[in-house]
Formats: structure tokens, sequence, C-alpha cells
């Protein structure tokens, strides 16, 4: 089996897509869902990480050399094998098969390709040896999820895509920009620690930064998520933000920049989210919040907090793709997913209810659920590394997810006021889907030694102990208190149709207003030079019409004649330069 | 429709002496999870960590000024829903 352990994880997904366009019905749902399973097996049982990492804060990567191609005097490399992509490749093999389950009752071929090549890409980016072969599944991941976004298939949706994809492309270019940079300094591609030392590592930070949503860099995230169909949004919030921050983990561990990047993205977003209407949309100024812990813990570097980090990532692939299951099971069934027209649902789907409150629950890091589990890793390594100011900014926005997430989501869906609506519950496959996930949050929460087992770096760590599950049940059960007073004094902000401004007013707004100004004021410039001009040639004409030159008689009319005695002079003249030249060259 | 809603079965939060009972429960954990801070010893590394009732103070506080923050900021920040589909000179 030495080809077979060769197999790099994308190209199942790759040859599973081609299928799925040429079958249909239930041959086409087996290929969709033995493509996860079985890759996800082979990965398990056939695929050794050829160098064990090593118990040293420094990343040390282990490369198996095998699976090369070479294209333009450039080596691909597309299955480096060490823990590190191994544990994002059993997390993308799990969240693909959940959310195909999930999407088993859609009939859109569309939909169903391009998940699968979007899944496809994101493995073929975590096991991707070099900067090249990374920048093809990078712009990969691009160019197969906007279709996830196209397939709701609304003006809106077509005009969020364009601005997803400007944005994603961009990441890609950069990408390669770094990429080729980084070849011209180093003499090589390989995608290992690269740094900001240099400038292709500040263009490759960039790359990374956009898609892993930086502050400023964020809006095609909360832009596009809430646009996407229930289903595809499933599929967009497992890959490309952990495929980022796989590359993050990987190319700059303990670049001290991040902590200070993700302690703001831990932070800004959850003001967002509290006075936000359309709860997807929550869940997406959320999933920013999420990235940052795990940006925070890459940047502080330490093998506790870089292995909190990606135990965070493969938690918040489940629990945040839980939430998002059952915010698009809503909407698949009420048709709305605005906090201001929902309420009561837990009567009519009370299942689905009951599983958000797992994924809740999780994301707030409640001890016995996988959030907790991971997140304290990064606080604590956050404390051992002395970022004592930045520690109380986490702590902050863990009492603020439970606030916007972990309470607002199923209470403003399912309890609040009855809001009269009455669906039924959410289909099976649905239900099954959610069901895997919320069993999932349960056991690592309960079992983390599994995953624990799993983390690219050797660490003593464990998280239950009486000081930290103390600590957690009072942060959250009095954050949920702040809630039920605010709720009680009639302070907490209602939920409203509405917007909110966010950094994308920038170029939704204010350059297409620029721009309109601009066109505006050169429009009236043209025509303010062309009347200038007219007027002059006009008051010339009447200069010239008086005056005696007027009365000469080539100027009384312009016959053909006069023009060609012109022409006539004016090539003659050509003639005797070009002569006299001709004559001073050859003396 | 009215026919309809008298059919319908009452639901668990329909009966407020549920939700007060709920309600009820929650302060109680809440008070035994305070209490436990000044009898437990917590080890600490954050200098205000050893504070006693420093983790539910900080949440209670936490979450109140996250409220009334993004409150505010609805002020500057609220737009129509169809803010954006509108392009700037269209009213």
């Amino acid at each position: 089996m030495i080809w077979m352990s060769e197999l790099p994880p994308y190209i199942p997904f790759f040859l599973a897509a081609l299928l799925v366009l040429v079958t249909h019905g239930n041959v086409r749902n087996i290929i969709l869902l033995a493509t996860p399973v079985l890759g996800g097996l082979h990965l398990w049982l056939d695929v050794q990480p050829f160098v064990p990492m090593v118990a040293t804060d420094v990343l040390v990567t282990a490369k198996e050399l095998s699976y090369q191609v070479t294209v333009f005097s450039y080596q691909l490399e597309f299955m480096r094998v060490d823990k590190l992509s191994l544990l994002f490749g059993y997390l993308f093999h799990i969240a693909s098969f959940i959310a195909i389950v999930y999407a088993l009752h859609v009939r859109d071929t569309i939909q169903q390709v391009a998940g699968l090549l979007y899944a496809g890409s994101a493995l073929g980016a975590v096991f991707a040896g070099d900067l090249i072969t990374l920048f093809i599944f990078w712009e990969g991941l691009a160019l197969s999820s906007v279709f996830l976004i196209w397939a709701r298939r609304s003006e809106r949706s077509i005009n969020t895509g364009i601005r997803y994809l400007i944005f994603q492309v961009m990441s890609g270019v950069l990408l390669l920009a770094g990429a080729l940079t980084y070849y011209h300094q180093t003499g090589s591609t390989e995608f290992n620690y690269i740094g900001i030392e240099s400038t292709a590592g500040w263009l490759i930070l960039l790359a990374f930064g956009i898609k892993s949503a930086f502050p400023f860099l964020h809006n095609w995230l909360t832009d596009a998520y809430p646009e996407s169909t229930p289903t595809g949004t499933v599929f967009l919030s497992a890959f490309t933000t952990k495929v980022a921050v796989y590359a993050l983990a990987r190319g700059f561990p303990g670049t001290d920049l991040l902590v200070y990047i993700g302690a703001a993205m831990t932070c800004f977003p959850i003001f967002y989210a509290v006075i936000e209407n359309d709860l997807r949309r929550v869940l997406a100024y959320s999933m920013i919040n999420q990235v940052g812990f795990m940006v925070c813990g890459i940047g502080i570097g330490t093998a506790l907090a870089l292995n909190g980090a990606v135990a965070h990532a493969f938690n918040d692939v489940i629990f945040k793709g839980l939430l998002f299951m059952t915010m698009g099971a809503v909407l698949y069934r009420v048709g709305n997913i605005n906090g201001s027209d929902l309420g009561g649902l837990y009567k009519s789907m009370p299942k689905t209810a009951l599983l958000c409150i797992v994924g809740a629950s999780s994301i707030s890091a409640f001890p016995l659920f996988s959030g907790f589990v991971s997140k304290s890793m990064v606080m604590t390594a956050m404390l051992q590394e002395g970022h004592n100011y930045l520690w109380l900014m986490l702590l902050f926005a863990s009492a603020g997810v439970f606030h916007h997430a972990g309470i607002k989501i199923p209470y403003f869906a399912f309890f609040h006021h009855d809001s009269g609506i009455r669906v039924k519950e959410a289909p099976n496959n649905m239900l099954i889907a959610m069901m895997i996930a919320a069993v999932l949050c349960i056991f690592i929460g309960t079992q983390p030694q599994y995953l624990y087992a799993l983390l690219p770096w050797k660490v003593d760590y464990w998280p239950y102990d009486m000081t930290h599950v103390l600590a957690q049940l009072q942060i959250l059960f009095f954050s949920a208190l702040a809630f039920v007073w605010l709720n009680k004094q009639g302070l907490y902000p209602p939920e409203l149709r509405s917007v909110n401004i966010d950094f994308e007013w920038s170029y939704r707004k204010l350059l297409p207003a620029i721009a309109r100004v601009s066109y505006n004021l050169l429009h009236a410039v043209n025509n303010g030079a062309t009347r200038v001009v007219q007027q002059s040639w006009q008051g010339f004409q009447l200069i010239f019409q008086a005056s005696r030159l007027s009365k000469y008689h080539l100027a009384s009319s312009w016959p053909t004649g006069s023009m060609v005695l012109w022409i006539g002079l004016i090539l003659g003249g050509y003639l005797i330069v070009d002569v006299y030249f001709l004559y001073i060259d050859d003396h | 429709m009215s026919n309809q809603e008298k059919d319908e079965k009452t639901y668990l939060f329909d009966k407020p002496r549920n939700v007060t009972h709920l309600l009820r429960g929650f302060y109680i954990i809440c008070t035994i999870l305070f209490v436990a801070d000044l009898i437990v010893h917590r080890h600490s590394i954050h200098p205000w960590e050893g504070f006693p009732g420093f983790y539910a103070i900080y949440g209670f506080v936490a979450c109140v000024v996250l409220v009334v923050i993004a409150k505010e900021m609805r002020k500057v920040l609220m737009r129509k829903e169809d803010y954006y589909d509108k392009r700037n000179d269209e009213k």
C-alpha cells in the first residue's frame, strides 16, 4: 500500500466531483457520502507522519517527499505529512462528511460539485509542502466556494459573491507575489516557518490575513456567509478561515504582532454581534472572534499556545458548524433568519433547539463541552507568557461570546416571545448531521485526551481542575445573570430590522460615492473646457470675419480645389526636406 | 386561527410558573458559585485573579459594558435594511 499512502487526499474529492456531475439520485448520494468516509479512513489508517514533531516551541516540520511534480522549474510537493497537516486533514474529512449529510436533500448539482471541490481544495492546501502548491489550492478554495454563495441565485447573492471573490483573489495574488519574492530571496519555495523579517513574509502574512479575516480585512466574511444557501454556509464556515489558521500556524508561529491582532479580533466583533439582527451574520461575527483566539495562540507561539490554537480550530469547525446548521435549518423551514421576526420556535423545532443549545454551550466554553478544553489552553498560555492586559481582553471576549452566541442565538430564535410561527421540525438528514456534530462536541468536551493525542506538539495539559472549572462557571453564569438583569430592566437592545455600518462601508458606499463625485467633476470640467474652446473659436471666427483677411479669396469659400492645392504644397515641402536630409546623410 | 390557538397544547415556557422556577434555580446556582469562591482556594497567575469573586464580577460587568456600548454604537452605525441596496443619491 505504499502508493496508497502517497495519494494526496484531495484527489478522491476532485474525482468524486467529476462523478457527481454524471450521476444522479441515490448513486450520487452514495458517492457524496462515501468520499469523506473512505478518504478519512485512508488518512487515519494508512498515512503516518513521516517524522514526529519535536517538543519545542519552534515549529519543526517533517517532510515526506513524494508526489512531486515540477512545473516551470518549481517543485510542487502535494503530500507533506506531519502531525499538523494530519490534524487538519482529519478535521476536514469530518467537516465535509457532516456538511454533506446536512445537504443531502439538496438537488442542486452546482452546490454539490462546488462543495466537493471546496473541501478537496482545503485538503490540498493543508497537505501542500510548498508555497506554489499552496497558492494553487488557495485559489481553488476561492473559485469553488463562490459558487456556494451564488447558489442562492438572488441579485444580492451575486453581488456579494463578486465582492467575496475580489477579496479571495486579492489574497491569492498576494500569496503568489509573496511566494515568488520568497523564492527570489531564499532560493526555495518550501512552506515552513516564514516570519515577517522580509518583504516576502509581509506579503504572505497579508494573504493569510485576508483569509483569516484580520480587522479591516474581515468584511468579506460577514458579507458572504449570511448570503449563502442554508447548506452552503455550513461548507463555507468549515474551510476557508481554518486553512488560513493552519497556514499561520505553519508560517508565522511566535510572531508577536499576531497576539495583538488576535486580541483585537476577539473583541471588536462581539459589539457588532450584539446589535446584529441576521442571526447567521451574528455567527459570522462570532467566527471572527473565535479565529481571534486561534491567532492569539499562534502569536504566543509556545507549544501549549499553538496546540490550543489548532485544537480550538478543530473544535470551532464542529461547534460553529453545528450553530450554522441549526440556523440553516430555521432558515430552511421558516424562510427567514432575522432575530426580529423569530421566537418561540422551540415549540415546533424542539430537537433543533436542543442541538442549538449544545452548540451554544460548546462555543461558550462550558465545562464538559468542546470549546472549554481548547480555549482554556490559549488563555493559560496567555497568562504564562505575561500578557496580563491582553488576557483581560480575551476574558472580556469570552464573556461576550457567551452573551451573543451562547445566549442570543438560541434565545431569539427558539425562545423569547412567541412569534406564532409554526413549522415542521428540520428534515431528518439535517437532524442527523447536527446530531453527529453535537455528539462530537460533548465527546471532545468530556474526553479531551483523544483530541490532545492528535495535537502536533507534545504538551502535558489537562483542563479539568477546580480552579479552571470554577472560574469558567463563574464567568459564564454571571454573564448570563447580566443578560437576565438587562432584559428585566428593559435595557437589552431589541432586535431591529437594520444593518450596521462596518468597515465595508468604505468600499460599498464611500468608494462608489468618490467614484461618482469624481466622474461628475470630470464631466463638468469636460463640459466647461468644451464650452471655453467653442466660445473662443466662435469669437475668433467673428474677429476673422470682421477682418480684411476674410476677403481673401481662399477664405471666402473652401472648395476642394484649394484643399488639393494646399495638400500639394505640404507634400512638396516634405519632399524637399526629405531630399535635403538624404543629401546631408550622404555627405 | 383563534380555534387553532385554543387547540394548541401548552408548551414548557407558556406557563409563567416554569419560567419562574427556571430563573429561581439559576439565581441559586449563581449564589452557590459566588459563595464557593470565598471558600475554595483558586490558584492564580494574574494579579487580579486572586481577588475573591473576580470572575463573577468581571463577567457581569463585562456583559453590561458590552451591551451599553453596543447600544450606543447603534446610534451611529444603524441604517435601514436596504441601506446597501440603494445608491448614495437615492432617497
